[in-house]
């Protein structure tokens, strides 16, 4: 198919759907390196106007990676429920901007038309939607997700604790969970990325979170997020999990990168449903990032945006409790500085709750990106306006296992008080029960990990 | 980093505060300054953030290079910007430098010696010097002909492969600065090849990372690398492969 459009005194010709998403993408290193990206800034308008004629029909016929050739097209295809695409086919992706950020468009429109959509008719619109736009969009939607507490209810803002240790120590995970449970943080998960990618790790640290949930009777989740075939070993030993994590790519190559495929994070929901230790009915994390797929020659010629959102696509399949992109991490061959990680950010969070599943975000650098705690700070204030459901918190940012910077246990306090929100319902009662939050803030108590000894 | 003193802020128990804090390398026990951080922490992180960055931005020192008798030259990249975000153009040489390191440099030597800035000039200029001497001297010892040494400027590890190829090297070692952490600047990685070839996959290349004052010592690591090389030669393999063997011959 061929898709002409004219600007101004020059004409650009776009030989594909594919070619000419790329070319809609605000500017991102990777594309580049993929060489797939606009080459002027007046072809990339040219490009973004012409998205923004498709109709949803045309995109729903054109996936970026053909049916027969990759089983997340299939998952994506799949799960569209026909009556409802019948009626926004012919809707133009302009159309389903302007119904986004129409004010008589809440969360229930969007929610009647949501199972319509498939993962590449989500990426068009957020070509041609602006960060405000797509703060807009997303402070509309309400999605929430339940475990052993629930997540993104109006009026919260949940934290994932992130306690890791570069030695894989549980009694230094442990302190670093005492310091960030007395800042509040931890209702979203106390997550601990291993080290060590072994069962008996991966054991270690299940046990000893779940016990320390067990002994201060606290109402969240534990993780931790070795691959999806360790962790199910372990579950299958025994081991207490109340959420099975993986990340995701948004092609079948990519995520034959990560050793998954469909088959086995099927095999993961189930066992989960049989076996995790939480209430659920939520018991799924996955995490995500643009670039992933390029960095595995994965990409299938397709640009990083489209690519993360059919990761959300498969992820929607497993009802997931948490999914976070890991905006900042994965270099400036991808993100190139401080603006390309914010606008990824705000679009990621965007495409994950236009999904409908519950989206958070890591925001996050590291040393060697044009970026500092300034602009995840940023990131942060920009996403909490946007009602994202949680963020990932490190003690003082500085995460010793990972190397690389993302939001503070401090932060929590910050942004609950700017926007007048606090944690998670269930587990703001307990701080509360625990004399570390009364009314709406945090109290002299918090800050202290010695309460928890 | 440096502490707070623990007793600075009122806590229930400042004895297990104490513990925590001296025993965790995470910054724990830092208090509070209502939600947002002390004074004193926050600049504390700025400082080991802004050290993180100057590693990443500054460039080897020029006389350093010459000191060590290192051939200079320069991968396709033209500037730290652009290095950063076109790693395949860190990975290779132009022809007219081909010809220029065939001028200038042994030909065909069974170990090929490189240096490259990396991520952390600050890496490279704590760690060679000593690291280059005992790697050197480690080689001879086990009989292994050396090459000319080369610094690679905006090199990635990739680099190796397309000197290697040009040099007719049997194998290589790329000594390449690692990404800075908050903690550490100056740590510095070995990559090592066996029959070095332009598009060498991952799989194939060996690693000790991690080298620096607080983890393996830079003299230590000259010796650690002199054997791994003198492995791969023997073995005539590199990466998995050379694991791979590793267990048939446990079998």
């Amino acid at each position: 198919m061929s898709t002409v459009d004219a600007m101004g005194s020059g004409e650009y010709k776009f030989d594909s759907i594919r070619t000419l998403l790329a070319k809609a993408n605000e500017r991102k290193t990777g594309d580049e390196l993929a060489e797939i990206a606009a080459d002027s800034a007046a072809e990339r308008v040219a490009a973004k106007r012409a998205v923004s004629q498709l109709t949803l029909e045309t995109l729903r016929e054109n996936p970026v990676v053909p049916y027969d050739d990759d089983e997340v097209t299939r998952v994506i295809q799949d799960a569209v429920r026909e009556p409802v695409y019948e009626r926004i086919k012919d809707w133009t992706v302009a159309d389903l901007r302007e119904f986004l950020v129409d004010e008589n468009t809440t969360n229930r429109e969007i929610q009647a038309i949501r199972p319509g959509f498939t993962s590449e008719m989500i990426a068009a619109v957020t070509k041609i939607m602006s960060n405000m736009d797509l703060i807009l969009a997303t402070s509309k939607m309400t999605v929430t997700a339940r475990c052993n507490n629930t997540v993104g209810t109006d009026g919260s803002l949940s934290f994932r604790l992130q306690p890791n240790d570069p030695a894989d120590n549980v009694d230094n995970i442990l302190d670093s969970t005492r310091e960030g449970l007395s800042y509040g943080v931890g209702d979203a998960v106390i997550g601990i990325n291993p080290v060590e990618d072994s069962v008996g790790t991966t054991r270690s640290i299940l046990d000893a979170t779940h016990d320390f949930i067990e002994e201060w009777g606290i109402p969240t989740q534990n993780c931790c997020l070795a691959h999806v075939t360790t962790q199910m070993d372990a579950i299958r030993e025994g081991a207490p999990a109340d959420l099975i994590f993986q990340s995701l790519a948004g092609t079948e190559a990519g995520n034959d990168e990560f050793g998954i495929d469909v088959e086995l994070l099927d095999e993961a929901y189930d066992l989960g449903q049989r076996q995790c230790t939480a209430s659920g009915p939520n018991i799924m994390y996955f995490e995500t990032g643009q670039g992933a797929e390029l960095s595995g020659d994965a990409h299938e010629g397709v640009d990083q945006l489209t690519l993360e959102a059919r990761c959300y696509g498969l992820a929607k399949r497993y009802d997931p409790f948490l999914v976070n992109t890991v905006v900042g991490f994965i270099g400036p061959e991808y993100l190139y500085d401080g603006q390309q990680v914010i606008r990824a950010g705000i679009e990621d969070v965007f495409m994950g709750q236009l999904h409908g599943i519950s989206m958070g975000i890591d925001a996050c650098y590291t040393n060697h990106i044009h970026a500092d705690q300034n602009d995840i700070e940023n990131l942060a204030v920009l996403l909490s306006a946007a009602g994202a459901n949680y963020f990932i918190t490190v003690p003082m940012g500085d995460d010793v296992m990972l190397n690389y910077q993302s939001t503070s246990y401090h932060d929590a306090g910050a942004l609950w008080e700017i926007f007048d929100l606090g944690p998670a319902p269930e587990f703001r009662e307990w701080l509360a029960e625990m004399d570390i939050w009364r009314d709406g803030t945090l109290t002299d108590r918090a800050g202290d990990p010695t309460i928890f000894t | 980093m440096s502490q707070l003193d623990p007793t600075d802020h009122d806590v229930a128990d400042e004895q297990t505060l104490k513990r925590i804090v001296d025993r965790n390398p995470s910054r724990l026990g830092v208090g509070r300054s209502g939600a947002r951080p002390r004074t004193e922490t926050l600049l504390t992180f700025l400082e080991d953030h802004g050290r993180a960055r100057d590693a990443v931005l500054t460039t080897v020192d020029e006389q350093l290079i010459d000191d060590l008798g290192l051939v200079k030259i320069r991968s396709l990249v033209e500037d730290k910007d652009q290095y950063l975000a076109r790693p395949d153009l860190g990975s290779d040489i132009s022809e007219e430098t081909a010809t220029e390191l065939r001028d200038r440099c042994e030909q065909n030597p069974q170990a090929q010696i490189i240096v490259s800035d990396g991520l952390s000039s600050t890496a490279v200029e704590a760690n060679v010097p000593d690291l280059l001497r005992s790697l050197q001297d480690g080689l001879e010892e086990r009989g292994l002909e050396v090459g000319t040494p080369v610094f690679v400027e905006f090199g990635r590890v990739d680099v190796m492969d397309a000197i290697g190829e040009e040099l007719g090297a049997e194998c290589c070692v790329n000594l390449i600065g690692e990404r800075p952490g908050l903690r550490s600047a100056k740590s510095l990685s070995a990559y090592m090849v066996y029959d070095p070839k332009r598009g060498a996959p991952t799989a194939k290349k060996s690693v000790i990372s991690n080298i620096h004052e607080g983890g393996i010592p830079p003299i230590e690591a000259g010796a650690e690398i002199a054997d791994l090389l003198s492995e791969i030669v023997e073995k005539q393999a590199s990466g998995l492969d050379l694991r791979e063997d590793d267990r048939e011959f446990q079998k």
